[in-house]
C-alpha cells in the first residue's frame, strides 16, 4: 500500500466518546434476541437427549401432535435431505444440521432430537413430555485421551479427513504438523530440557444472553429471521442450506447481542424455529434456557498437551516441541491446529515442531471462544518456560525478551512476521510499576505472553450522506464490543464531521452486501477499514461536486477538516466549502452522495500481549485470590481506547474464570453435572482485582489508521500467567486447569 | 395448580392436610419458584403463607430471646438494629445466601424446610439452638431445628404440618456465635463446607458450646465431639487442633461437582478452627 494511505495524527480517533447504543442499553430500550414479537406467534421448545450416546430407534410424536395447543412437531425428517456428509470440516453444513437436530444417533447429553411449536411457552414445554423416544444406549466417551485410545467407542466412521495418519482411531478427525529446524539437535544443545504434560477442561463462553430467535417462513417460501448472532449472513447461508431454500429468500436481522465471544458464530435454534414455522405456518419464537445453553451450545475444547523445551543457561531456547490434543465434541472442528500454531508463535526459534489433533467425543459441538485453541497452548508452553526460568534462576521477562519474535522472524507456524509489537509489550511490562512491586508472603507472580493471528474476512460497508450534512453508516458486523462507536470515530475522522452526526446501523442481510461474522478480532480492523474507504469514496464525490461548482479540475480539490478546499494556491482562490454546503442541494447537483466499499482485507496484522499476575493461595483451603493484574497488549492504534481497555480487561476476567474454577463436569453416565451458573463458576465482580491495562501502539501497516484487532489476544496469556502466579505462590507446579481449591489443596498435600 | 393464601396457620395446615398431589408452602419462594421454573417440581397446590398476620415480625421476647415470623427475609434480619448484635453468626449466615434480590425474599424457615445439607442458615441455627413452632391439625408443638431435616430434601414434618414461627434463644452474657462457609468464589455460591460455632465463657474458659457442620453429610450435623473438644478450654492451640480433628472425623461427605471427600473433610477442620476463634472473640466482647 502507498505511504500516503497512512495517517498518524488524529482529531477523533483516540478519543473516548459515549457509545451510540449506550442509552438504549442502560434504559432497556435495546431489543435483544428474546424481545421480538409477531402477531400469531407460537413458542418453540426442543426435546433433548438425556444420553451421551444413543441410537434413536423410534420417535413417536403422535401424542404431542394431538394436543390442542400444539401446532407443529418436527424431527430430522423436516430438514433438507440434500445436505451431503463429507469428512472433516468439508461437510460443515452437514455437521451443523446433525448438531441442530439429531439424525440416527444422539451424540451428547442435550443433543436435540425433536421440537414443538405451541401457543404458549409452557404448553410447548409440557408437550415435549408427550414425545416418546426409544433409545438404544451406546458406550460413550467424553475425555480427549480416552477418545483417542484404541478401545474408545467410535462416534462416527468416515469423519476423518485426508490429514489424519493411518492407524489413528476414527475419533481423530484432523491432524496438523508444522515447524522448522531439527528439534532433536536443538535439545542436545540445551543445558536444561523440561518436558511436561498439561490438561485443560472445556469452558463455556458464558455470555449473559441465551440464544433467542423469532422465525417466520411462509407458504410463499419467503422467510424472516430475527436472532441474536455474531453474524447474520452466515446464519442466512446456513439456515437456507439446512431448510433447502434460496439464500436470498431468507432475510436475517441481527438483534442487539448480550455477549458472544465466538459462541454465536454458528446456528443452534434458528433452523429449528424456521422448520417449526414452515410446518405451523405461523411465526415461532425459540428462547433457550441457561441449561440448554450449557448442554447444547458450544463450549470451547478440552485439551491434553505435552510440551518439551530446551534452554541454555543464558535463557536461549534451543528447541521446542508440543503435542496438542483437543476434544471438540461429537463433530470435527476442535482447533488443535490453531493451538499448535499459536503455542510457540511469540518466540524466535531455530528448532520447533508442533502437532495438533482434532478429536471427537460425546460432548456438544465446540464453538469458537476468543482466540480458539490459543489459550490452552499458551498455558502449556508458558508454564514450561516459567519452570525453566525458575530452575535456571533467570528473570521471566528477560528470557522472553531474549527469545522474542520481531519483524522478519520466521514464525513457528511458517511465515515471516511483518512489523509486530511483542518486544514493545515485554519492555512495557518490565518498566511497569507492577513488575517491581514487592510481593507479600504467600503471594506469587506470573508472567506470560500470548499470540493471536487476527482476521480480515469478507466485508461490505455503505455510507449515505443526508442533506443536512449528517451521515448514516451501514455495517454488517453485529456490535459485540463497542464497534458502532469505533466506526463512527473512523468515519468522523475521514469526513471531518462530528462523531455525534454519524449514525451507525447494523444492517440486515437484505440491505447490505455480504459480511463475515464478528469474529477473529476483525471488526475494528476490517469493518473499520471498509468504513474509512467508504467514507473516502464519499469524499471523492464531495470533491467532484465542489470542483464542478468552482469550475476547476477535481484533482485540484482536496478534503480538509470537513471541507472541500483548493489543493494549492494554483488551483484557485475559493473559500472552504463545508460538507453540509455540498449536501444541502446534492439532489440537483448530481444526486444523492453515498460511499461504498466491499473487499476481503488481508492485512489484519498479528497481535501479541504480555500479562503480569499476582496471586495469593490460602495454604489451608487451596483458595486463590488474584491480587493484582496488568494486561499489556499491542492494539496497533486504539480507535476508542476505553473499549480497547474493556477488551483487555474482559479477556483477563474470562481467563481468571477458566484458570481457577470454570469447567464442564461430566458424570460417569456422560451427563453434564453443572449446567447452571450456580455450579459452573464464572467469576463474580467481587472475585476480581482492578485489571490494569497498558495499550501499546505499534501500527499495523495493513490498516489505514494502523489498527490491529484486540478482541482475542487478551484471553491467550491469562491461563498461563495465573498458573505461573499460583504455582509460584503455592510452591507446587499446577499443570491441570481449573486450579480449583480441591485440586490445589491436593497438590499441596502431595507436595508435603 | 391451585394457589391458596390462607389467613391463619390452622387454615394453612387444614389446606395441606386435605390436599392431594404435590403440595408446597410458599414463603420467600427462592427454592419453590426456582424448582417450578426449572421444571423440577410443579406443585398441584401452592399454599402462600405470606398473607398470615405477623409473619414478617421480628419480636424480642420477655426472656431476651427472639421470635421471627416465617416470612422474615434475610434483608430484614440484616437490617434489624438489635438481632445481629445478639446473634451475628446467625444473621451473617442468612446474609450469605444468594444475591441482594434473593435476600429480599429468602427466609430461615424456607432454608430449613428445603432440607439441603448445604443450606447456610441451618448450621448457624443448629449452633444457636434455635427452635421452631410446628403447626398441624392437632395444634402446635415446639421442635429443635436439628430435628427437622432428615435427609437431602426431606424433613420430619408430617402431612398438614408447617413451621409457624422461629425462636432464637436469649443471648445471655459472655457468649458469641459465628458461621463460616467455604466457597471457591467470594459470593453467589453454595457452601462446599459450612461450620457454625456458638459458645459461652466464664473468664477465658469455654463453658458451653455448640458446633455444627454443613455440606459434609446428608443433613447438617450438630457435632457433640467438637463441642467437647473446646468446652473447658481457653481455645488454645491444642483445643483448636482437637476441634479440627473432631470436625474432620464427623464428616461423611460425597465427591461431587462442588468438592471432593478429602477436600470437605480437611476444610471442615479448618473452618471449625476459624469460626471458633471468631465466636470466642465475640464472647470476649471483641470486634470480629
Amino acid at each position: 500500500m502507498a505511504l500516503d494511505d497512512r495517517k498518524s495524527d488524529f482529531k477523533f480517533v483516540g478519543t473516548r466518546p459515549d457509545r451510540p447504543d449506550g442509552l438504549d442499553k442502560v434504559t432497556g430500550r435495546a431489543k435483544f434476541g428474546a424481545d421480538a414479537h409477531a402477531p400469531g406467534m407460537l413458542h418453540g421448545a426442543i426435546l433433548r437427549s438425556p444420553h451421551a450416546h444413543a441410537r434413536i430407534v423410534k420417535i413417536d410424536t403422535s401424542k404431542a401432535e394431538a394436543l390442542k395447543d400444539v401446532k407443529a412437531v418436527i424431527t430430522r425428517a423436516d430438514f433438507s435431505d440434500k445436505v451431503p456428509f463429507k469428512p472433516g470440516l468439508e461437510g460443515e453444513f452437514w455437521n451443523v444440521l446433525e448438531n441442530v437436530m439429531a439424525g440416527e444417533k444422539a451424540l451428547y447429553d442435550g443433543h436435540a432430537v425433536a421440537a414443538v411449536a405451541a401457543t404458549s411457552a409452557l404448553a410447548a414445554r409440557d408437550a415435549l413430555k408427550q414425545i416418546e423416544v426409544e433409545y438404544e444406549v451406546l458406550p460413550h466417551v467424553t475425555d480427549v485421551d480416552k477418545a483417542m485410545a484404541p478401545d474408545a467407542p467410535v462416534i462416527r466412521e468416515g469423519a476423518a479427513d485426508y490429514s489424519v495418519p493411518e492407524g489413528m482411531h476414527p475419533n481423530v478427525v484432523r491432524y496438523h504438523e508444522s515447524g522448522h529446524g531439527d528439534v532433536e539437535a536443538g535439545f542436545a544443545e540445551a543445558d536444561l530440557v523440561i518436558e511436561d504434560s498439561f490438561v485443560t477442561e472445556a469452558t463455556h463462553q458464558g455470555y449473559i444472553e441465551p440464544h433467542a430467535c423469532l422465525a417466520s417462513l411462509g407458504n410463499d417460501g419467503k422467510g424472516e429471521l430475527w436472532c441474536c448472532t455474531q453474524g447474520h449472513w452466515i446464519v442466512q447461508k446456513t439456515c437456507a442450506a439446512l431448510l433447502g431454500m434460496e439464500t436470498s429468500n431468507l432475510r436475517v436481522t441481527a438483534s442487539e447481542i448480550g455477549g458472544g465471544f465466538g459462541g454465536k458464530t454458528t446456528v443452534f435454534i434458528e433452523p429449528v424455529a424456521l422448520a417449526l414455522s414452515r410446518k405451523a405456518n405461523r411465526p415461532v419464537k425459540v428462547v433457550m434456557n441457561r441449561s440448554e445453553v450449557f448442554r447444547a451450545t458450544g463450549p470451547t475444547s478440552s485439551a491434553s498437551m505435552d510440551v518439551k523445551i530446551g534452554m541454555k543457561k543464558d535463557g536461549t531456547i534451543t528447541a521446542a516441541e508440543g503435542i496438542f490434543r483437543l476434544q471438540g465434541g461429537a463433530f470435527p472442528g476442535a482447533p488443535g491446529d490453531m493451538t499448535a500454531m499459536c503455542g510457540f508463535a511469540p518466540y524466535n526459534l531455530t528448532n520447533v515442531r508442533q502437532v495438533g489433533y482434532d478429536v471427537m467425543a460425546n460432548r456438544p459441538k465446540q464453538a469458537a471462544y476468543r482466540a480458539p485453541g490459543a489459550p490452552m497452548g499458551a498455558f502449556a508452553v508458558e508454564s514450561v518456560i516459567d519452570e525453566l526460568c525458575n530452575k535456571l534462576g533467570l528473570d521471566p521477562i528477560d528470557v522472553r525478551l531474549k527469545n522474542a519474535a520481531y519483524e522478519g522472524t520466521k514464525a513457528s507456524y511458517g511465515p515471516r512476521y511483518g512489523r509486530i509489537g511483542l518486544v514493545e509489550t515485554l519492555e512495557a511490562a518490565k518498566a511497569h510499576p507492577h513488575y517491581a512491586a514487592p510481593l507479600k508472603p504467600g503471594q506469587g507472580r506470573g508472567i506470560a505472553c500470548g499470540f493471536w493471528f487476527n482476521h480480515g474476512g469478507e466485508t461490505s460497508v455503505s455510507l449515505a450522506l443526508s442533506e443536512d450534512g449528517s451521515a448514516q453508516l451501514m455495517v454488517g458486523t453485529p456490535d459485540i464490543g463497542g464497534s458502532r462507536a469505533s466506526m463512527a470515530l473512523m468515519a468522523a475522522e475521514v469526513l471531518g464531521i462530528p462523531y455525534e452526526n454519524i449514525r451507525v446501523t447494523v444492517a440486515d442481510t437484505a440491505t447490505l452486501g455480504y459480511n463475515d461474522v464478528s469474529h477473529g478480532s476483525r471488526v475494528t480492523y476490517a469493518s473499520g477499514l471498509a468504513t474509512i474507504k467508504a467514507a473516502r469514496n464519499a469524499v471523492e464525490k464531495l470533491c467532484e461536486r465542489a470542483a464542478a461548482k468552482w469550475g476547476i479540475p477535481v484533482d485540484a480539490v482536496k478534503w480538509e477538516d470537513g471541507c472541500a478546499v483548493p489543493s494549492g494556491p494554483n488551483a484557485g482562490d475559493f473559500d472552504p466549502m463545508p460538507l453540509a454546503d455540498i449536501t444541502t442541494n446534492m439532489g440537483s447537483t448530481g444526486g444523492p452522495i453515498s460511499g461504498h466499499f466491499e473487499a476481503t482485507p488481508e492485512g489484519a496484522g498479528v497481535s501479541f500481549g504480555t500479562h503480569i499476575v499476582d496471586a495469593e493461595v490460602d495454604p489451608e483451603t487451596g483458595k486463590t485470590a488474584v491480587t493484582r493484574y496488568t494486561v499489556i497488549q499491542d492494539a496497533g492504534k486504539a480507535i476508542h481506547p476505553a473499549y480497547v481497555e474493556g477488551q483487555y480487561q474482559g479477556g483477563a476476567v474470562q481467563g481468571i474464570g477458566w484458570a481457577l474454577n470454570e469447567e464442564y463436569i461430566y458424570g460417569e453416565d456422560g451427563r453434564l453435572q453443572n449446567s447452571i451458573f450456580l455450579d459452573y463458576r464464572i467469576p463474580v465482580a467481587s472475585d476480581l482485582p482492578m485489571i490494569d491495562t497498558v495499550i501499546v501502539e505499534v501500527p499495523n501497516p495493513g490498516h489505514p489508521f494502523g489498527v490491529r484487532g484486540v478482541g482475542e489476544t487478551g484471553i491467550v496469556p491469562p491461563l498461563a500467567a495465573i498458573a505461573n502466579a499460583v504455582s509460584n505462590a503455592a510452591g507446587v507446579r499446577m499443570r491441570q486447569l481449573p486450579m480449583s481449591p480441591p485440586r490445589i489443596l491436593a497438590a499441596l498435600k502431595d507436595n508435603g | 395448580m391451585n394457589y391458596h393464601s390462607p389467613a391463619s396457620f390452622a387454615e394453612a395446615s387444614a389446606l395441606a392436610a386435605d390436599a392431594t398431589g404435590i403440595t408446597r408452602f410458599l414463603a420467600g419462594g427462592t427454592d419453590v419458584l426456582v424448582q417450578l421454573r426449572a421444571d423440577i417440581v410443579t406443585p398441584d397446590n401452592l399454599i402462600d403463607i405470606k398473607k398470615i398476620g405477623g409473619v414478617r415480625d421480628i419480636t424480642r421476647n420477655a426472656d431476651g430471646g427472639w421470635t421471627l415470623g416465617v416470612a422474615v427475609t434475610g434483608a430484614e434480619m440484616s437490617e434489624h438494629p438489635e438481632l445481629g448484635r445478639d446473634w451475628p453468626g446467625l444473621v451473617e449466615a442468612m446474609d450469605l445466601i444468594g444475591s441482594t434480590q434473593v435476600q429480599g425474599r429468602a427466609t430461615l424457615a424456607g432454608n430449613l424446610c428445603n432440607a439441603s445439607p448445604a443450606a447456610d442458615s441451618v448450621p448457624a441455627m443448629f449452633a444457636a439452638g434455635v427452635t421452631v413452632t410446628v403447626t398441624g391439625l392437632g395444634g402446635d408443638r415446639v421442635v429443635a431445628v436439628e430435628d427437622i431435616p432428615t435427609a437431602p430434601g426431606r424433613t420430619s414434618l408430617g402431612k398438614g404440618e408447617l413451621i409457624s414461627a422461629v425462636h432464637v434463644p436469649a443471648r445471655g452474657q459472655n457468649a458469641g456465635d459465628a458461621y463460616l462457609r467455604f466457597i471457591p468464589r467470594t459470593e453467589m455460591d453454595i457452601a462446599v463446607v459450612g461450620c457454625g460455632v456458638n459458645l459461652r465463657l466464664e473468664g477465658d474458659t469455654i463453658t458451653e458450646a455448640r458446633v455444627s457442620l454443613g455440606a459434609v453429610a446428608p443433613t447438617v450435623l450438630l457435632v457433640e465431639d467438637c463441642a467437647n473438644a473446646i468446652i473447658g478450654t481457653t481455645l488454645d492451640q491444642a483445643a483448636l487442633e482437637a476441634l479440627a480433628s473432631a470436625a474432620s472425623a464427623a464428616c461423611n461427605p460425597i465427591d461431587d461437582k462442588r468438592g471432593t471427600i478429602a477436600f470437605r473433610t480437611e476444610v471442615a477442620g479448618v473452618l471449625a478452627r476459624r469460626a471458633a476463634k471468631i465466636a470466642y472473640a465475640r464472647a470476649k466482647g471483641e470486634q470480629a
